[in-house]
């Protein structure tokens, strides 16, 4: 694919535009999974199981059926017979996931019985009269009593609760620790949290028994999901339409709901009516399966007395709950950026996913890169303090220099560009970072505890999948495409059309955007529409940062072959070479002779109605499509398990500054600049939306939200009163600094930002209240700093003991 | 179903909507899957996240946790009773179109409710006053920041006449 020049002058791109999306949205016209309405419709409300490890003796569900308005209630039993195991992405074919529990349930909040109702509200009381009894079993909530010998097993046939373990090896790091000046060991903990959207998953499914085909709309996002769902329900994958112009009310990577789609679809085929499963929140939060990475790290550090990072090694437990889909993959992607932005020679890694009776983890924005940056960022701060360098300085010594790009690190991925130093200056200029010193040094004279936190984090983008080859050799997927279909119909209107449904990302600006771009023609007057997934091309759904770089990349593709038609149809009615054709605004002329020239208008007309002049050969009708592969993508793990995994990498800086209550102990964050390099920029308002938006989640993940289990296995914080997402109160004004650093690997330069914000959010926040901390002698090396967890800590440190 | 039904009168976005409805049923229910006003949206259904709000009698409220019963004689404005009377945005919506306020769009008619209530009663609110209006309603997709923006935006424009012009 050719690319625009070194110093492209783009017509839309990277301008002010409204988004293709908003009208919708502000006059209430969304379509969201739960607007669907079908004629005769029933609904689902499920029993769940109140134990995290028990045997299933007996379910009831008489009193149930016998209530109006009920018709039906699905036991596992009978749904497990009929139905194929879920897809797991790790090799551990005996960890078996169903919808529904047969026999035995392995968390608190697990789905036991699906009742059928004429209304929720009557679903619900039915549900209340199932009566199952259990006998508890032994349960284990902690993942490292959960990979000890003795340890109660989550999934017996599995034979340990060990789902994946690996050991990586990248460089000489025996000899790099062995020869090293200073080396340091922490631990770092990432607490279980999720992205947590308002919308929770829902989804309506309707059989239709003359055409043999399951209609499904669900709020989905997620690659391969009509496969997958075809095949648990034991259908040809043209049996399932999946339909994607259904809005989704946010995801940031949870979305996926392929048990609740599998339950509904059984039950619309079964029953033979129009089914909708819409969670509550509670059902979301204990049963909906979208619980975050949950991590514990033991880093070891080796470097030079001058800050010089030499080697690095690491140990990542992550807690995925009772069972997987691609959870444990979240321990794959950091591996393609698992140095950060630093220059690091030896880096040795341990990645071990561990089966607990929580609620299973899911996809999560940034897939487990957040946790992982925390992790180094933590590490490298506690680097400085002990060397007692300014944690800014001891990054600018050892960020990839902007001459060394592209740059090879040890695990194999090339980082593509970049500007790290340059993206520094820029925002502690923004935030003027001298009188940000002096403030903080001016309210801890006031008694006052105050911080400064800055990280400097990658956010990988482009979403290839390589890390399931590294994690699992059976699995040898090596593409991960996307793509778009461009058509100009008679009345020369253009219609872009994808094949994925989106989450909030602005896809139909995207396309639309590119498709202008490429073409000439005025973004908004080209619709966008979403196939369902028996008319689309291949799609793996906007997951890791990746459709600026793919959808966009693909929309291009399409667009460009239009382009080529209409010279061609232009070149042969005007009697000219195609290289004398002059496009411009979507009309083409001789070039130097503008009166020889046809009409956008009239080359559409052309491919439309008068096949005798085209080209010979040419097909008639004006559309075209385009597969496109992730840049870089195609290969197979070396056996030194090196591979290069994502093309490309945004770059993030994020500046903080944090006064602690010193008597409440009520943090309060005073100043956020993050300085963010994505390359080129298709959507500026989208891109920076996304940013803030990802640093609103880091401010939670760091300070508010978790998921707390008790230890007896239950859910402590299943309602949105016990888990804490940050409000306009708690999350502040913030400012971002762009920069641009094209990517030499995608059509115009740009690289992805879904995740942007998220990514080095936590950890700047985190180095900040430890900055604020450290005049006490005290520190905090685990998500999320609460605000008790801040006070026990201030308090103990005041203690005379402490002292 | 056997549940004893009431007779409930309201008027909605300007015109009286009249049903019999069971005690329990709420007031976004109603709304939502009996008068298909979709535009209102379920959250969290234990007034936490305010996706669901709308205006009773002028008030922002949250619909889920009213029954539908007690908004009998009442006036509610839902989301879909923001645009114009010709249809188009109203000044309100447009500022949220201009700045981006939105992503995913599912908070969206909530906060376009919190924020409509308080511009009627402060034209000239400042930023504080805009986040403590905004509060109770989360947003995962923005940060907040361009919803700041665009209620200020819409402050300025309305403040402003119909004449305004954006800086």
């Amino acid at each position: 694919m050719t690319k625009f020049g070194p110093d492209p002058i783009f017509r839309y791109i990277g301008k002010k535009r409204r988004a293709k999306e908003d009208p919708r949205f502000v006059m209430g016209r969304g379509r969201f999974a739960a607007d669907i309405w079908l004629p005769g419709m029933k609904h689902v409300a499920l029993v769940a199981s109140p134990h995290p490890s028990a045997r299933i003796v007996s379910i009831d569900a008489s009193a149930a059926l016998a209530l109006p308005g009920v018709h039906y209630a699905l036991t596992g039993e009978e749904y497990c017979d009929a139905c194929d195991a879920l897809m797991i992405g790790v090799d551990a074919p005996k960890v078996e996931r169903y919808a529904l529990a047969r026999g035995v349930v392995r968390y608190v909040g697990e789905w036991v019985v699906a009742v059928v109702a004429d209304t929720r509200a009557i679903a619900e009381d039915a549900a209340e009269l199932v009566e199952v009894v259990y006998e508890p079993t032994p349960h284990v909530i902690d993942p490292e009593v959960a990979i000890k010998d003795d340890s109660p097993l989550v999934h017996p046939a599995h034979g340990s609760n060990v789902i994946l373990h690996k050991h990586f090896n990248w460089g000489p790091v025996d000899d790099t620790f062995a020869r090293a000046e200073h080396t340091l060991a922490m631990r770092v903990r990432w607490g279980r949290s999720s992205t947590v959207p308002i919308e929770t998953f829902g989804a309506v499914a309707q059989w239709d028994p003359g055409q043999e085909l399951l209609d499904v709309w669900a709020s989905v996002q997620m690659p391969k999901f009509p496969d997958q769902l075809a095949r648990a329900l034991r259908l040809p994958g043209n049996a399932v339409r999946v339909h994607y112009d259904v809005d989704v009310g946010g995801s940031y990577g949870v979305k996926r709901g392929i048990k609740h789609t599998t339950l509904v679809g059984y039950l619309a085929k079964r029953l033979g009516m129009p089914i909708r499963l819409v969670e509550d929140r509670l059902e979301n939060m204990r049963g909906g399966d979208m619980h975050g990475p949950d991590r514990i790290f033991d880093m070891n550090v080796a470097f030079d007395g001058n800050g010089t990072l030499r080697g690095l090694k690491i140990r990542a437990i992550d807690d995925v709950g009772a069972y997987a889909g691609r959870s444990p993959f979240q321990l794959g992607k950091p591996v393609t950026a698992i140095c950060g932005p630093y220059r690091i020679g030896a880096i040795e890694y341990e990645p071990i996913a561990v089966l607990t009776n929580k609620t299973p983890e899911e996809a999560v924005r940034g897939f487990g890169q957040s946790p992982t940056n925390f992790a180094l960022e933590r590490t490298l701060d506690c680097v400085a303090r002990y060397l007692e360098i300014d944690p800014i300085e001891i990054r600018r010594r050892n960020l990839i220099r902007k001459d060394e790009f592209p740059y090879k690190i040890p695990s194999g991925s090339t980082y593509d560009s970049g500007d790290y130093h340059t993206v520094v200056d820029k925002t502690l200029a923004a935030a003027d970072y001298p009188a940000l010193v002096a403030q903080r040094d001016a309210a801890r004279r006031a008694g006052k505890l105050a911080g400064i936190g800055i990280s400097t984090c990658l956010e990988p983008n482009g979403g290839n999948s390589g890390f399931e080859p590294l994690l699992n050799p059976k699995n040898d997927t090596t593409t991960w495409m996307d793509s778009c279909l461009v058509r100009v119909d008679l009345n020369a209107a253009i219609t872009g059309v994808m094949g994925t449904s989106s989450s909030g990302q602005g896809h139909e600006t995207l396309v639309s955007t590119v498709i202008g771009e490429v073409l000439e023609r005025d973004p908004e007057t080209i619709r966008v529409v979403r196939a369902d997934s028996l008319q689309a091309l291949p799609s793996n759904s906007p997951v890791g940062s990746r459709m600026a770089i793919m959808l966009g990349g693909a929309a291009a593709g399409a667009a460009r072959k239009i382009r080529e038609a209409l010279i061609d149809i232009a070149a042969h009615n005007l009697r000219c070479s195609i290289e004398q054709v002059e496009y411009r605004d979507g009309n083409c002329s001789v070039r130097g002779q503008p009166d020889k020239r046809l009409t956008w208008e009239q080359l559409v007309g052309i491919a439309h109605r008068t096949i005798h002049k085209m080209p010979s050969g040419m097909e008639p009708g004006l559309q075209a499509k385009f597969v496109w592969d992730v840049p870089t993508g195609g290969a197979l793990p070396s056996p030194d398990n090196t591979i290069q995994i994502y093309p490309c990498y945004s770059f993030e800086a994020h500046l903080v500054y944090v006064e602690i209550d010193p008597d409440t102990a009520a943090p309060e964050i005073r100043k956020y600049v993050c300085g963010h390099d994505c390359g080129v920029m298709i959507s500026p308002d989208i891109v920076h939306g996304m940013t803030y938006g990802g640093i609103a989640h880091g401010i939670g993940a760091a300070l508010y939200e978790k998921f707390s289990y008790t230890a007896d296995g239950q859910l402590q914080s299943g309602t949105l009163m016990d888990y804490l997402i940050p409000t306009a109160m708690e999350v502040p004004p913030i400012a971002i600094v762009d920069h641009c650093t094209p990517s030499p690997l995608t059509t115009f330069g740009q690289k992805g930002s879904g995740e942007a914000g998220y990514l080095g959010g936590p950890a700047a926040v985190g180095n900040a209240i430890n900055d604020a901390l450290a005049p006490l002698g005290a520190r905090m090396d685990e998500t999320p700093m609460t605000h008790d967890a801040l006070w026990h800590t201030i308090h103990n440190a005041r203690s005379p003991e402490a002292k | 179903m056997t549940e004893k039904r009431h007779a409930i009168s309201v008027e909605v976005n300007g015109l009286r909507r009249t049903d019999e409805v069971p005690a329990r049923l709420s007031l976004v229910d109603w709304l939502r899957d009996r008068q298909r006003l979709t535009g209102t949206h379920i959250g969290c259904e234990h007034g936490t996240c305010g996706a669901c709000s709308v205006m009773l009698d002028g008030e922002a409220v949250r619909s889920c946790l009213m029954f539908a019963v007690q908004a009998d004689g009442h006036r509610v404005k839902t989301v879909e009773g923001l645009c114009n009377a010709d249809g188009t945005l109203g000044v309100l919506q447009d500022s949220f179109c201009e700045t981006h306020a939105m992503q995913c769009g599912y908070c969206t008619p909530g906060m376009l409710i919190a924020a409509q209530a308080l511009l009627d009663t402060v034209p000239d609110p400042t930023e504080a006053q805009i986040r403590d209006a905004i509060g109770g309603n989360l947003c995962r997709c923005t940060g907040y920041q361009q919803i700041v923006d665009a209620i200020k935006l819409a402050a300025r424009k309305m403040g402003s006449g119909p004449n305004f012009e954006p800086t």
